[in-house]
């Protein structure tokens, strides 16, 4: 019925994400059960204990949902990088006992890569400048000669990073399909005063260490409410990715500009990139949340690509890469 | 109309034409519709009011660089000569290695002068170097340039420029970075070129991933 089959496994930070997909591109099963801690941000041996907890549970619900069996599948991709190690080897130890057990290639997968290719994939772009963004990422890149080369990308935290902060600082909490940002977003939506922060852009890479310290001191001296805050945190944050993805695409003249990343849901980022992209006549889309936030099926894609060129990974090669760069990974299939 | 369209950027429009007999460059930076305005017009008048500041500077410090003629804010626009010549981007890749390495030490000559007289040109992107027929190379778009005497701004310049030639000129990265070293060595000192050096490993260390951390 199906040329082959992938199941790929995701587990790079708080999310622990199943997905079937056939060769093809058919998204069969897409299973998510994600990590909330009771406080703070991510604590990693935690977040690998729920991992560990869930990962028969999520594995059995996909093959439910796809109504597929174990044998049918033909090969196992994983997460190998880049992500939290803890996090990392619950799903790589998972992939390999599969692979083991069915007899079937392992292919390790770039986390980064994989975001980028989904979005290909689901978006029916080619060639786009992407911008990644999420709480440990923050990059942009484009194709050429032969990889993702990373444009600009941050010198210090990620912009999810620096938004989560910030509201764990003002004392706001997530709940189940609200996260940080989102409530950020609502809070800066009444914000109405633009509040002076540093806006640091250095040539195409960006600096958001500097903007959450100064937020967080304004915080403090609780002078500003804390929508006009969230406004003026978002509105520096977002001109200033705005401002490096504008900058790689007058440098690689590409024409579409993909969004993508847990922080692509935010409406404001969507549409100032919107409307950078519309004055370069560049298409811009922004990935659908189940496949922009982290996923398996976009590892699973990814792993389909890998394996049509040969790339598999053996037991002993499977070994996590905790600081993975997206611009190591070869990419064979790319035809733009 | 203040002239022909030649370049599109990110950040601003040149357009090339003429101001009083003379073939200028009109650098004009447009309203980016994307930011809030008045976060838009604050950075556009700081940056409008800063580039011709810093690339008279670089001019004392012995880096050619455009005369300026003008500065309309009201505008943000900043009339400035229009150097003739090819782009290193454009160059870079087809020359020969020995010649490669010649203009990458004389990048790197540049860049020390630079640094040396406190500025941080800040997009040293070989789109930003221009090579005259007379051989020489000007620097030009000053437009993300700040003063500083920091080792880490002249650590990250250093990282850009790395970073502007492994992405378009990737398979001369070694060549030219350790050319260009070689100049700003002549004009920074062993010692100083050590420090920035051991900077410029650390900013690439601090990336989110890297192989060595």
């Amino acid at each position: 019925m199906y040329e082959g089959l992938c199941l790929g496994i995701e587990s790079t930070a708080d999310d622990f994400g199943v997905g079937i997909v056939s060769f093809d591109g058919e998204i069969l099963a897409n299973v998510n059960d994600v990590y909330i801690p009771e406080r703070g941000g991510i604590h990693p041996r935690e977040a690998s204990r729920h991992h560990a907890n869930v990962a028969g549970k999520v594995i059995a619900e996909a093959f439910k949902r796809a109504g597929v069996k174990p044998k049918e599948i033909s090969i196992i991709a994983f997460s190998q990088g880049p992500g939290l190690g803890p996090c990392l080897r619950v799903g790589a130890t998972v992939a390999r006992a599969l692979a083991s057990y069915l007899n079937k290639p392992l292919v390790g997968v770039n986390h980064c890569l994989a975001h980028i290719e989904i979005g290909r994939m689901i978006n029916r772009v080619r060639d786009p400048v992407t911008l990644y963004v999420s709480g440990g990422n923050t990059i942009v890149s484009a194709f050429e000669a032969g990889r993702y080369r990373v444009f600009g990308e941050t010198l210090d935290i990620a912009i999810g990073n620096c938004l989560d902060v910030f509201a764990r600082e003002a004392g706001l909490r997530s709940e189940p399909g609200k996260p940080l940002g989102a409530v950020i977003e609502e809070l800066a939506s009444r914000g109405r005063r633009l509040v002076p922060l540093p806006y640091t852009v250095k040539g195409m890479d960006l600096s958001f260490s500097g903007l959450l310290t100064a937020a967080v001191n304004l915080l403090r001296e609780g002078k500003y409410p804390l929508e006009d805050l969230c406004f003026s945190l978002q509105e520096i944050a977002f001109s200033m990715l705005t401002e490096v993805t504008e900058r790689a695409l007058a440098h690689t003249e590409k024409r579409e500009v993909l969004l993508t990343g847990g922080v692509a849901a935010n409406k404001r980022l969507q549409e100032m990139l919107r409307v950078m992209a519309e004055e370069h006549d560049a298409r811009f889309s922004v990935v659908p949340k189940e496949y922009a936030t982290d996923n398996g099926v976009m590892i699973a894609w990814a792993g389909i690509l890998c394996y049509k060129y040969g790339l598999t990974t053996s037991i002993e090669r499977s070994f996590v890469k905790l600081k993975w760069r997206l611009d190591d990974v070869e990419v064979p299939w790319f035809e733009g | 109309m203040i002239g022909v369209l030649i370049k599109k950027g990110a950040e601003a429009s040149i357009y090339l034409g003429e101001w009083c007999g003379r073939k200028v460059i009109f650098k004009k930076r447009l309203p980016k519709k994307y930011r809030l305005p008045e976060l838009d017009r604050a950075i556009q008048i700081q940056r409008t009011k800063h580039e011709p500041q810093l690339i008279h500077k670089a001019k004392e410090a012995g880096v050619p660089t455009p005369i300026i003629y003008m500065v309309d804010l009201e505008e943000a626009t900043i009339v400035m000569e229009y150097i003739e010549g090819k782009r290193i981007k454009d160059i870079l890749n087809d020359l020969t290695s020995e010649e490669r390495i010649k203009i990458s030490r004389q990048i790197g000559k540049l860049i020390g002068r630079l640094h040396k007289s406190g500025i941080i040109h800040g997009d040293l992107t070989t789109s930003n170097m221009i090579l005259t027929p007379e051989g020489k190379i000007a620097l030009i778009d000053f437009g993300l340039s700040e003063q500083s005497v920091d080792l880490e701004s002249r650590g990250v310049d250093l990282h850009l420029v790395k970073r502007a030639l492994a992405s378009a000129h990737y398979k001369y990265v070694n060549e030219c970075f350790n050319a260009i070293i070689e100049g700003y060595e002549e004009e920074m000192g062993s010692d100083l070129t050590r420090d920035v050096l051991n900077r410029v490993a650390e900013i690439e260390k601090r990336g989110r991933y890297v192989a060595e951390r």
